[in-house]
């Protein structure tokens, strides 16, 4: 089982620890109401069980082909590929584990980033590739994400981001923890234009992506049952020595604290991020039924 | 086991052992032997191994070292660099976080404003300071306090020494996270210089809290990493007891940090550790500090704050196929 794996709560765990036994067929079993799904009726809604709305975690590029519009879409900084610069290695080598995650993934690292627009406005759009070694965040997370702020801001664009992160990656040590201070600098950078950034919490948020870029937003949207925080519950479980209360450090507990503006379905985070944003940037909102407007228009 | 001694320090203790019993024994034994000349021997012996010792120690030792139980502390240091402080309390919402120590203070002559992370040295001030791991309240004290030093123009030194920011459920309850990353994000822009120096533990994003500005410098046996080396050997190797292989794979040490770019200057230290000489170990950053402040003299604010932002961008090693 991953590192990860191991901080989460037995609860989500099945999710992963059942996908060896079950061949990649035709149906899934949701794994909160354990309800059997058909696979293509799943994508569709997707990737959110129909039965009982248990947000499944889905990989950054179904996430963005989510979020925006068919067209126009350029991908920034897919070049940028990570390497070992401490030779580092622990029970694997990092280099291995690198190509190995390319492999399961299809990704160079953990984070896409996407410019293309969503309803119509122009918007640059980044996502965690949770598969890549935990989503965590190394060099190149921290590049990219400076490159989208920078593409943000070259085009006067809303910035999104879907995080999905155990947190900042070990094996390139204090290059890591530096992403950081880098992340947050860009977006400090990107404020000062006034152009609005919009953090999407997903399932899970923590550690070091958390405590940076996550928490930045101007607005901080999470899905619903998300796991957010900065120190994953089994450390704060082996610290205090109690037992978490329920529903600890998930998205509804951040917004009872303050922490997460609203919680927003997947199905409709397209169009909710799209009417605040264009709020945002001052933009005439998007007609409600297009056939509507078609009657009122002047003939 | 001389319990002052570190582990791998135990052949100098046995000397120190050796000179102590002299002394004691002074003008009582045997005259023939001239009890001066051996202790001076013994002393000189007892230097040239700790040089030798401390020449080549792993980053494990120099972990136990930046974690030593009498290792001087941000206030031992605020004692003695600075001519005068003022300790200024709360975050203006919450509480006060004394795991977090700060306030105006005067060096060499010019005010700064003084932010560090405080342990505590005995059980019931070890409890108080909560180990030097700060909760919101304080990363939100030491903002307060950062912008109060960006009004009236004073110069930010900040100590890092702390294990790590707390985990615990208040801590996250109040929102450890967001505290953080706001000063990582406050940080990046304020409009005075800012100096970060690790003087003992610089652990993770806690030590972050407080560690961003146009110069970071270290102690010559304080860390800074990512993760403990005992966290990450726990989960990478899932043994905690391979600390000293994560140790040595994360390159925690000043100076394998100086050679990665990550790190500005090395503060030397006292031979065998600040712990063995407070004042020295002072002397010697507050002279790296009032260097450093003066490089900022006469400096343009905005070039401050641009050149800031390219250093803090510039960190990370990729490659770019285009």
């Amino acid at each position: 089982m991953s590192w990860f794996g191991r901080l989460m709560p037995s609860r989500i765990r099945t999710e992963t620890r059942n996908k060896g036994n079950v061949p990649e067929g035709l149906w899934v079993k949701c794994s909160e109401c354990a309800a059997v799904l058909y696979r293509a009726e799943l994508a569709r809604n997707l990737d959110v069980c129909p039965k009982c709305a248990h947000h499944r975690r889905i990989n950054a590029r179904t996430r963005l082909d989510h979020f925006l519009d068919a067209e126009p879409r350029h991908e920034i900084g897919a070049g940028v590929e990570p390497i070992d610069i401490l030779r580092f290695r622990d029970s694997k080598k990092y280099k291995d584990r690198l190509s190995q995650a390319q492999r399961a993934t299809g990704e160079k690292d953990a984070l896409v980033v996407m410019q293309g627009c969503v309803e119509e406005m122009p918007v640059v759009a980044c996502a965690f590739e949770f598969g890549f070694m935990g989503g965590s965040m190394g060099s190149v997370v921290g590049e990219k994400f400076v490159r989208a702020v920078d593409a943000a801001i070259d085009n006067a664009a809303p910035l999104i981001c879907f995080s999905a992160s155990g947190g900042a990656r070990m094996q390139e040590a204090l290059f890591s923890l530096f992403q950081m201070s880098k992340t947050s600098a860009a977006l400090a950078r990107l404020s000062r234009h006034r152009l609005p950034y919009v953090s999407v919490l997903t399932d899970p948020t923590m550690g070091g992506v958390s405590a940076s870029l996550a928490m930045l937003g101007d607005l901080h949207v999470a899905e619903p049952g998300a796991l957010i925080g900065f120190a994953g519950p089994r450390v704060i479980e082996q610290t205090v020595r109690e037992k978490l209360p329920e529903g600890f450090q998930r998205a509804e507990f951040l917004v009872d604290h303050g922490a997460v503006d609203l919680i927003v379905d997947r199905r409709e985070m397209r169009s909710r991020l799209g009417g605040v944003l264009a709020m945002m940037t001052g933009r005439a909102p998007k007609p409600k039924d297009p056939a509507l407007e078609m009657l009122e228009e002047p003939a | 086991m001389n319990p002052n001694f570190l582990e791998f320090e135990q052949p100098i203790a046995e000397l120190e052992a050796q000179i102590e019993e002299l002394r004691r024994l002074g003008s009582d034994a045997n005259p023939e032997i001239n009890i001066g000349e051996e202790i001076q021997r013994l002393q000189q012996k007892s230097e040239s191994l700790t040089r030798s010792i401390f020449a080549k120690l792993r980053p494990q030792q120099v972990a136990q070292l930046a974690r030593h139980p009498m290792r001087p502390y941000s206030l031992d240091y605020l004692d003695r660099v600075f001519e005068e402080f003022t300790e200024l309390h709360g975050d203006r919402s919450y509480a006060d976080d004394p795991a977090i120590v700060g306030g105006p203070a005067r060096l060499d002559g010019r005010p700064v404003m003084v932010i560090g992370q405080q342990k505590g040295r005995d059980t019931k001030e070890k409890l108080r300071r909560n180990f030097g791991m700060a909760r919101p309240e304080g990363y939100r004290k030491a903002l307060r306090l950062m912008r109060m030093a960006e009004k009236f123009n004073m110069p930010i030194l900040t100590f890092i020494d702390t294990p790590g920011a707390y985990p615990g459920v208040g801590a996250e309850e109040r929102g450890q996270s967001e505290a953080i990353a706001r000063n990582l994000f406050a940080m990046s822009d304020l409009r005075v210089p800012i100096i970060a120096t690790v003087v003992g533990e610089g652990g993770s994003g806690g030590a972050l809290g407080i560690g961003v500005g146009d110069r970071l410098m270290m102690l010559e046996y304080s860390t800074y990493s990512v993760i403990s080396p005992e966290g990450c050997a726990s989960i990478l190797w899932k043994s905690s007891e391979k600390s000293a292989e994560a140790a040595e794979a994360m390159g925690i040490t000043a100076l394998r940090l100086k050679e990665l770019g990550l790190v500005d200057e090395i503060i030397g230290e006292p031979l065998g550790g600040a712990h063995r000489d407070y004042d020295n170990a002072a002397k010697g950053l507050r002279d790296a500090l009032i260097q450093a402040i003066g490089a900022f003299d006469g400096g343009d604010t905005d070039a401050l704050v641009e050149q800031r932002y390219q250093r803090l961008t510039s960190y990370g090693r990729y490659r770019d196929t285009g």
